[in-house]
């Protein structure tokens, strides 16, 4: 079974992807920002991850950029999911080693459109 | 469902998602809406709509523009009727055509322009190869209204999130509000017309491939016969017919058999028996190349 990270200060939009992505078989670890979803992953590194941008502590983009540092840390598909919908953002998510970009609302058919695109599933 | 009933769930949809609902889709909401009605614990599809018409139940509103909106278009739609463009279809003709240097497409349902576009998006991303090369790419469709949203290019964020990779949609999409419109490059690969298949097509000339995915399951039987033995001749021996995932032509016609082993797409049965043969050569001398990517 595949593991996903999922990281969002909203405890609702946790437990929204948490259902749809537990439906395509992943099993679920859960971050409430950066710095926490950081740790997470010097523990086990995640095959996927499903990114916030605005969060207390670190945000995603912040978090993204030491990920890729990490030893091992380049290794996990990392998909933004954020209100943040202009090109300049999803051009900086891009670059900083993101793999997807989902933008919100989502749904579940982005999500598996999306972790179908990065080969997830 | 009565007629009043239909006629506002007409204008709900396409106010809501700009889905054009023609008077012959009884059966479509039907066979999509019923589910939604028995998940909601709804008796039947009138009280579903009465639901709708008093406009207080959210959940039941999204539910159902989303039950008729699945099959909408959608960007590379299925994967792999692009994959056999880029891959077997694109190759060949590029081969077959050099003198020419012209492909002509046609796409017979472009509906609102994700499947012209995303071939239009194919045929740029392979740039280096077809360097002088014209390419046409015609989308045709029953409906004015598709197609001028189709020409205009422009998609919700809910649209351009489905099929479409992300760094396509920075590539080839400029954000225009809350939408995204293709680019006027790309929009400008792509001639627009209207036309029913059911109505002769020989002024259209003839075209390298045919796309006509899931638009021949509203026909009956001998209407596709007819339709596919037209779409024969509009194409050269050599010519491609794609369909959708579960569309076959066998019983309807001997105009066209399967390419083994590539789902959804079809030759005309004299190319199909003459490229069974000779194909293997070719195919293995371009294969250094294409083999790579696998």
């Amino acid at each position: 079974m595949k593991q996903c990270l999922v990281v969002d200060d909203s405890s609702v939009i946790r437990k929204v992807a948490r259902r749809i992505l537990e439906d395509m078989n992943f099993e679920i670890t859960e971050a409430e920002d950066g710095q926490q979803a950081l740790d997470e992953c010097r523990k086990t590194m995640p095959d996927a991850i499903l990114l916030d941008w605005n969060m207390p502590v670190m945000d995603g983009l912040e978090f993204l950029t030491s990920l890729r540092a990490e030893e091992g840390g380049e290794n996990p598909i990392v998909v933004f999911c954020t209100t943040e919908n202009d090109v300049a953002h999803i051009a900086r998510a891009i670059r900083a080693g993101a793999n997807e970009y989902i933008m919100k609302p989502f749904d579940r058919e982005i999500v598996e459109a999306k972790f179908q695109e990065v080969g997830l599933i | 469902m009565t007629p009043s009933e239909f006629e506002f769930l007409k204008n709900f949809l396409k106010t809501r998602s700009g889905l054009v609902l023609s008077n012959d889709k009884q059966y479509l909401v039907e066979s999509r809406l019923l589910p939604v009605a028995r998940s909601s614990k709804l008796e039947t599809l009138s009280a579903v709509i009465q639901q709708l018409q008093r406009g207080t139940n959210r959940a039941l509103e999204t539910e159902v523009v989303e039950a008729m909106t699945t099959n909408e278009s959608f960007f590379f739609r299925d994967k792999t009727p692009f994959e056999h463009f880029k891959d077997t279809m694109l190759p060949a003709l590029l081969e077959s055509r050099a003198s020419r240097k012209q492909i002509k497409i046609w796409c017979a349902a472009a509906s609102t322009g994700q499947e012209p576009y995303s071939l239009a998006i194919c045929l740029k991303e392979d740039a280096a190869k077809m360097a002088g090369w014209r390419t046409r790419i015609l989308g045709t469709d029953l409906s004015n209204e598709v197609l001028e949203k189709a020409k205009a290019g422009l998609y919700s964020q809910f649209e351009v999130q489905r099929g479409l990779p992300i760094q396509l949609l920075l590539k080839y999409f400029e954000q225009k509000g809350e939408m995204w419109q293709i680019n006027a490059g790309m929009r400008a690969m792509i001639e627009w017309k209207k036309l029913n298949l059911l109505e002769s097509f020989t002024h259209l000339g003839e075209f390298d491939i045919i796309f006509c995915r899931n638009v021949l399951i509203y026909f009956d039987q001998a209407t596709k016969t007819e339709i596919l033995g037209r779409m024969a001749k509009a194409l050269p021996d050599d010519g491609y017919l794609v369909l959708g995932a579960a569309e076959t032509v066998v019983g309807l016609t001997d105009a066209f058999k399967p390419v083994a082993g590539k789902r959804g797409l079809f030759q005309k049965k004299q190319a199909a028996q003459a490229t069974t043969g000779s194909a293997a050569t070719p195919r293995l001398a371009a294969g250094g190349g294409l083999g790579l990517r696998r």
